[in-house]
């Protein structure tokens, strides 16, 4: 038996993808907290290994023509920390990741890279609409973030390249993330629910996780809440329950859940509406607040 | 692997290639994928191993390690600091709970190789001279153990959440006291503990 690999370690964001298009095997290593599991439990044995921790450019963030670029590497701590107005929902989901240990060392690019349907980052990014930013020798391109994901635990990052960045829209609106799990050890989100109100453009955005083989983005109920708020009157008391509920419903209806050991599909199809409801309520009450 | 492996490009020097080999047949392979780089690494590393360098409780340790070896691993087993605990090696327990430049991390999910220049603290590194650390008294003051495998990580975890001034109450210290499980449910005692060293430090 063979037990080698090897370790690549870049000190620019150049040499990164020179190493990743020699090497299209080569893991990428971020905060390590998803690969690090698979390497201590043998569930993995890359040939190599690209430590991303020395690249200067992936570890900072900006703000630039409305949006945040925030570095693929840049850590939940930072991003709760530094980014809880600009990108409320991300720095909210960002807050439920892990625990503090996991937070100072794992970040948005590796959420990404293991396209996990239960990442926290990802309903706080469709619910923005961002874009993720990938490199490679070839090039640099964005990919919608509705795109990134084509299964579970599969992207449309090509084997030569990296995620550098997303590209997150700067709030415009109340911002709402929640998601159902047992806290701490327990990893995965049975279902969670991100919420974006823009309100100079009177649009909701949404985002579901952990309720599909990709995390997904509830249209319809988009386009309805869209219509029927009462974007002319923002109090507290002008959403009414029959719309909250609606709301509700459409989030769940456009939910793809399966059985599985953490709940039912028709457990997270309820806890759904509920989160649903729950955050279009909250939403709106900040929006009043304003 | 079937994909043809591209040439080693010259940039890509010792410094950020590590080569590991840890089976005879081993060489081989790793030959035909970066010749020049594996024999320059083979020079440098004698083989199987690469050479690390951790500045560990203020001192500098230079070890030959696989780049595989998790820092946990050899804290525990390279260099002897058996303070630091494995519980799960998969970042759920905090036992091994360590700080890098002053923030926590877990060290069973981060490699050696990735740690080297950042200053480590375990619980070995907290005492001065013969005085315990304020949070290691207050431990013992509220017996906050009983079989003692989480302590170390608790212990380290504490002074950093001391630190990032997140022990204001008892909720707070709960919540950003998380990461770190006690298979014997202290955790009242170890609260207490942390809110007094917290407490004290404030004053
Ligand atoms: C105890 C524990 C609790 C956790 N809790 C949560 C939780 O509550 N919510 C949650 O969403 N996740 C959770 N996770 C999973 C994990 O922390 C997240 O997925 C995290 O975002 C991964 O980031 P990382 O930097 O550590 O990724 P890494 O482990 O470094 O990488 C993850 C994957 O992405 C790839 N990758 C990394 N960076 C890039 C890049 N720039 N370009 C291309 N590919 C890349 C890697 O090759 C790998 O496949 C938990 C993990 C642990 C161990
Ligand atoms: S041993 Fe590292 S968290 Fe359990
Ligand atoms: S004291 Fe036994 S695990 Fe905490």
């Amino acid at each position: 038996m063979v037990v080698s690999m090897d370790f690549l370690r870049p000190a620019s964001l150049a040499e990164a993808l020179e190493l990743k298009a020699a090497n299209p095997d080569a893991v990428p290593i971020a905060g390590g907290t998803d690969v690090m599991v698979e390497l201590n439990f043998d569930k993995r044995r890359p040939a190599a290994l690209l430590d991303l921790g020395r690249v200067p450019e992936l570890a900072t963030w900006r703000a630039e023509n409305g949006r945040v670029r925030l570095g693929a590497t840049v850590p939940y701590t930072r991003i709760v920390d530094e980014l809880g107005d600009v990108l409320p929902g991300l720095a909210m989901a960002a807050r439920t990741v892990g625990s503090p240990q996991i937070r100072n060392r794992a970040g948005v690019g590796g959420n990404l890279g293991s396209a996990s349907p239960a990442g926290d980052a990802h309903p706080p990014l469709l619910a923005t609409g961002a874009d993720v930013e990938v490199a490679s020798t070839r090039g640099t391109r964005t990919v919608p973030i509705g795109e990134f994901f084509l299964g579970p635990k599969r992207s449309a990052l090509a084997a030569d390249e990296l995620v550098t960045a997303v590209l997150v829209p700067v709030a415009a609106g109340p911002q709402q993330f929640a998601k159902v799990g047992t806290r701490n050890a327990m990893v995965i989100a049975v279902c969670s629910f991100g919420l974006a109100l823009d309100t100079t453009r009177r649009t909701v955005g949404t985002g579901i996780g952990s309720a599909g083989p990709v995390p997904l983005r509830a249209a319809a109920a988009e386009d309805f809440a869209a219509e029927v708020l009462p974007w002319d009157e923002p109090a507290a008391n002008t959403l009414t329950d029959d719309t909250a509920k609606e709301f509700g419903e459409l989030v769940a209806a456009a939910a793809r859940p399966i059985d599985d050991v953490r709940g039912s599909a028709a457990y997270r199809r309820h806890a759904l509406a509920v989160l649903a409801r729950r955050t279009l309520r909250w939403a709106w009450q900040d929006v009043s607040g304003r | 692997m079937t994909d043809e492996p591209a040439p080693e490009s010259s940039a890509h020097t010792r410094r950020t290639v590590l080569k590991s080999t840890a089976a005879a047949a081993a060489g081989t392979v790793v030959a035909s994928h970066h010749t020049s780089v594996a024999s320059a690494e083979t020079a440098h590393t004698g083989g199987a191993r690469t050479r690390v360098t951790l500045s560990v409780n203020g001192e500098r340790h230079r070890i030959a390690i696989e780049p595989r070896v998790t820092l946990l691993d050899a804290l525990r087993d390279r260099l002897g600091l058996t303070g630091t605990k494995k519980g799960c090696d998969r970042g759920e327990c905090g036992a091994c709970t360590v700080l890098a430049d002053g923030e926590r991390i877990k060290s069973c999910l981060t490699l050696a190789v990735m740690r080297q220049g950042a200053e480590i603290t375990t619980v070995e590194g907290l005492t001065r001279g013969d005085d315990l650390h304020p949070v290691q008294e207050a431990f013992i003051r509220h017996d906050a153990f009983q079989c003692g495998a989480c302590t170390p990580g608790q212990i380290m975890s504490a002074v950093a959440c001391i630190d990032e001034g997140h022990a204001g109450s008892e909720a707070e210290i709960r919540e950003w006291m998380s990461g770190n499980l006690c298979r014997c449910a202290a955790y009242q005692n170890i609260v207490a503990a942390v809110a007094d060293a917290a407490e004290e430090g404030r004053r």
